[in-house]
């Protein structure tokens, strides 16, 4: 030993480390030694066994894809399915020359550029063993001419695929979304190995919401092939499992119909159970041909639905962000009812106008000459703006800001296939945090009447409806309802009913007589939109709303109708119904359209109509079976 | 004593980075190789090998003594982010390991492979070695949270590479020969009530590791293939690009955990000695800096490092080869993927670190 002294604590330790680390050294050489010594005996003394193996390797392990989920509506219509088709399909890995074996393609079948374009666009991303789809859909008569072509064309293939197909098109567009070609991206982000057979993955809506699913587990074939890679014989086979069949909570003949009234109209129409959350109708129109997405669509068809000044691929109904209008009113009334801040007997005058202390700006009412003594049941009726401004007034913007907050308004409400906008409740927390400026009183009113910087989406009005509708559950809606497995047909997963937030109000009456004034806006004498609420066999209650685009002075508006289509002011309406009891609220709005109570609330009256209409009917048959 | 060397004050191990870098360079080539000669994916990968080696340039800035201060909150950082994970976590390939940060996504349980033992050798080396009985408890349960949390994630590779670096520091701290053989048989003795709780498709999974010709279509399937190629190599090598198992599609996963298979059917039992030579230098190398760190804290840290990372090495070699049961541990510095390899550069970065932040003693 170097020491001749006693040891030192450190140095024990030193010379205890010491040696296990030359023990682990001496450890890990022994141990690849014995890994080489393996590798020896593959490599030398099996050699010979193992070239022969490799020069008579016939088998190979080829994953099958499985069958992608169908999307059924909760009446059990397809709206979304799987057509078998045959594509033309190149392994690069096997074609020596790829342009002169496309243009000899050309001569037997026509190819576009667009599809050679996107077939070199794949070709950069994927393995060269993999084969890659240069047309879709070959008519029968393509698929005879090259059969009989194929054996002068080492690589290429002819095969069926599985194609989704949107039976009902731009109806579902923005709803069940659609599939397209995998990317790289996408593929980095699931299970590559249950993905490897797979083409399509779900892009958007609910074809992307519920990949997992949709999708199912890949299956496997052991195949023996020859010497150019074409299978000869299969050997075993583990089968693929079936992605799960889905139920949506749309209506399908609600939905059409929204489609049908909404048509040649910009806008949305999103209609839920109050009960439960549950989707009946979600429609943002213009809307677009799904189908196009589904094998990559061309240039130029993309580009015309990009630039079109009607933006058909935004989805109004989650991300369209329009003011509220007075269809914010009954959710005002019911918070300073339920402050304390009002009762239901307090009268407002109104002369038409109205006033801040010290300031010479008159806030106009929409009714020129005034409603004259307006207690809170008459101003929701008759959509008294001037109740509002003096409501909004002695609210202040921070506690109207809390209570437009409660219902929903200014966050996403959680639907389940994502995409939406969180719309805007003005405060002066973002006014400081935006412009850098503080808040005026004067926007404090305007607030009151759902004008000014306040966004809302059509989701959030509907989710808001259905609030007053159900006395204060704010609910997560939801497109899913339920997922059956095709094999054995059983219900594998189902939706269930999600509250958000519960709005507490220890005085239900509070409730009842907001809705009893949102009644006789449809069905009350004096209503603003008692046309619209006339000759129904049911009761409901509902708001009008109309936004204002560009802001008018008083003395031009009666020039309103002369403004070109796009200065026109926005239709706004929401309802539910039955009044006791509702099984349905909704909200439509349509872009440009003028006044709520005639451009938007006769499209809510038919909707309401014929859900009603055929609900009743359902309880009839149940009851008689 | 005598002048700084440029290296030192750079804080680089000149033959380290040395061997990092035939490592990584050998990598692409063999990658080129592997993925069909597909060049976006090579470029992709040297990309990321030249941001983990800057990674692992700027840590080695760090000073060790820092690294021992902030340990245990780094440890318990991880530790929370693990139960995140399992709370909150992207569900990514069907298991839940990755924590979305908005601006990136990562996996805490790569961020353990180097809390745990970086915490293990500050606790330990506080007193005085070998390590009491109570402390060596204290310690295997600092190594089993972060572990079985890890496995539940389900990642058993991870949960044993971080289980591999824990007790690692420990047997280097010198812990008694009785005591690990017999936590060996108390853990053997654990095994059958660990499988009397587990589920039917863990149990599944565990016979297929033991037997994987009874799953031909799988694991088996892998294991025939990847004999074949290395078998068919030879002493020399059937010559890049010309491996004819890799090319025609019948070894799976040959640019990730299988690449070594592809290395061995073009390159023959010549370039096996020499790449099994390229990873011992460094071995040794990292055990050197190891054995002669100052501080007990960096000999237990470097140690365990650099076992960890023989651990990749063996697990991967002998489960492509046929002698171990296949656990998706990748070769490191070869093969295709950027996860493990920012763990392992920065590992090597706290390496160079521990040799080149010195006292200079005085007297």
């Amino acid at each position: 030993m170097r020491h001749s002294f006693t040891f030192k604590d450190s140095d024990q330790e030193t010379t205890l480390i010491r040696g296990r680390i030359i023990f682990a050294g001496v450890a890990s050489t022994i141990l690849i030694l014995i890994i080489l010594f393996r590798i020896f005996t593959l490599q030398v003394i099996q050699h010979d066994h193992f070239t022969t193996l490799s020069q008579s390797n016939r088998v190979k392990i080829v994953p099958i894809p499985p069958t992608r989920g169908l999307i059924f509506s909760r009446d059990n219509v397809l709206l979304a399915d799987n057509r078998s088709s045959f594509s033309l399909e190149l392994t690069p890995e096997s074609i020596p020359d790829i342009d002169k074996t496309i243009a000899r393609l050309k001569k037997i079948i026509p190819i576009d550029d667009d599809s050679v374009k996107r077939f070199k666009q794949q070709l950069g991303k994927s393995r060269r063993f993999e084969s890659i789809p240069l047309r879709f859909n070959l008519s029968d008569e393509e698929v005879a001419r090259i059969s009989v072509n194929l054996y002068r064309f080492p690589g290429v293939d002819v095969k069926a695929r599985l194609n989704r197909y949107y039976p009902l098109g731009a109806n579902f567009a923005h709803t069940i979304g659609y599939v397209g070609m995998i990317d790289e991206d996408e593929l980095s982000r699931v299970d590559q190995s249950n993905y490897s057979a797979t083409s399509h993955i779900g892009k958007i809506g609910v074809e992307k919401a519920y990949e997992d699913l949709l999708h199912g587990q890949v299956g496997y074939q052991q195949v023996e092939v020859n010497a150019q890679g074409r299978i000869v014989r299969v050997l075993d086979r583990t089968p693929p499992v079936p992605g799960k069949n889905l139920y949506l909570t749309i209506d399908v003949s609600l939905q059409n119909l929204a489609v049908k009234e909404m048509e040649n109209k910009r806008g949305a129409v999103v209609a839920m159970d109050p009960r439960d959350g549950d989707i009946l109708a979600m429609v943002s129109s213009p809307s677009y041909d799904p189908n196009l997405f589904v094998n990559g669509i061309d240039a130029k068809t993309y580009n015309a639905l990009l630039k079109s000044k009607d933006t058909p691929l935004l989805n109004r109904a989650l991300r369209g962000k329009y003011p509220p209008g007075s269809t914010v009113k009954p959710f005002i009334a019911f918070s300073a009812l339920k402050a304390g801040l009002r009762k239901p007997g307090d009268e407002t005058w109104c002369p038409g106008w109205y006033k801040l202390k010290g300031s010479s700006h008159v806030y106009r009412d929409w009714k020129h000459y005034g409603h004259g003594h307006t207690d809170m049941h008459d101003a929701i009726a008759q959509s008294c703006d001037v109740y509002f401004y003096a409501l909004a007034n002695d609210m202040g913007i921070d506690q109207l800001d809390h209570s437009l907050a409660q219902f929903g308004f200014g966050t996403t409400t959680g639907l389940d296939i994502g995409g939406e906008s969180a719309g805007l409740v003005p405060s002066r927390k973002w006014k400081r945090q935006t412009q850098g400026k503080p808040w005026y009183p004067g926007e404090t009113l305007i607030t009151g009447i759902g004008q000014g910087s306040m966004l809302v989406t059509p989701l959030q009005l509907a989710v808001a409806t259905a609030a007053m509708a159900n006395h204060g559950h704010v609910l997560k809606p939801h497109l899913f309802k339920m997922a059956r497995d095709p094999r054995t047909n059983q219900v594998v997963a189902r939706s269930r009913r999600q509250v958000t937030h519960v709005i507490k109000d220890p005085n239900s009456s509070d409730w009842e007589y907001v809705i009893n004034a949102m009644h006789d806006v449809v069905q009350g004498p004096h209503g603003t939109a008692r046309r619209e609420g006339r000759g129904a066999d049911y009761k409901f209650a509902g708001k009008t709303g109309t936004a204002q685009v560009v802001s008018l002075s008083h003395e031009k508006e009666g020039e309103a109708e002369d403004l070109p289509e796009k200065f026109q002011d926005h239709a706004l309406f929401i309802a539910f119904a039955p009044l006791q009891s509702p099984t349905i609220a909704l909200a439509v709005i349509v872009e440009n359209g003028g006044g709520g109570s005639s451009a938007a609330a006769p499209i809510a009256r038919k909707l309401l109509d014929s859900y009603l209409d055929k609900s009743s009917g359902k309880e009839k048959d149940k009851s008689q079976s | 004593m005598k002048e700084q060397s440029m290296a030192q004050r750079l804080h680089i191990d000149i033959p380290l980075l040395f061997g990092l870098m035939v490592l990584c360079g050998l990598g692409l080539v063999v990658l080129y190789s592997a993925s069909d000669q597909n060049m976006a994916m090579v470029v992709r990968q040297g990309v990321r090998m030249l941001l983990a080696i800057a990674l692992m340039l700027m840590i080695a800035q760090v000073p060790p003594s820092q690294l021992s201060r902030w340990s245990l909150w780094i440890y318990l950082i991880a530790l929370a982010m693990l139960v995140l994970v399992l709370a909150v976590g992207d569900v990514s390939k069907g298991a839940q390991r990755w924590l979305d940060l908005g601006v990136f996504r990562f996996q805490p349980s790569e961020l353990m492979k180097l809390a745990l033992p970086m915490t293990l050798a500050w606790f330990l080396s506080e007193k005085s070695l070998p390590p009491s009985f109570t402390r060596i408890v204290v310690a295997i349960v600092m190594i089993m949270l972060p572990v079985v949390l890890i496995a539940k994630q389900p990642d058993l590779g991870t949960a044993v590479l971080v289980a591999t670096a824990g007790f690692a520091v420990l047997f280097i701290a010198g812990m008694n020969w009785r005591l690990i053989a017999g936590f060996c048989v108390l853990a053997a003795s654990f095994a059958p009530v660990l499988w009397y709780h587990m589920h039917d498709y863990q149990r599944q999974r565990v016979l297929t590791f033991l037997d994987p010709e009874k799953d031909p279509l799988g694991a088996g399937y892998h294991i025939i293939q990847s004999k074949i190629a290395i078998g068919s190599g030879g002493l020399y090598g059937k010559g890049w690009l010309n491996g004819t198992q890799s090319h025609l599609e019948f070894l799976p996963e040959r640019s990730t955990d299988f690449i070594f298979a592809v290395f061995c059917e073009e390159f023959g039992l010549i370039g096996v000695i020499l790449l099994i030579t390229i990873y011992m230098l460094i071995i040794t190398r990292g055990l050197y800096i190891a054995s002669n760190a100052q501080q007990t804290f960096g000999k237990l840290f470097g140690a365990a490092l650099i076992m960890t990372f023989f651990v990749y090495v063996f697990v991967n070699m002998g489960m492509v080869s046929g002698q171990l049961p296949i656990v998706g541990v990748p070769l490191p510095l070869i093969s295709h993927g950027g996860t493990s390899l920012v763990t392992l550069m920065l590992g090597f970065g706290i390496l160079m670190a521990i040799h080149t932040h010195r006292r200079l003693l005085s007297g």
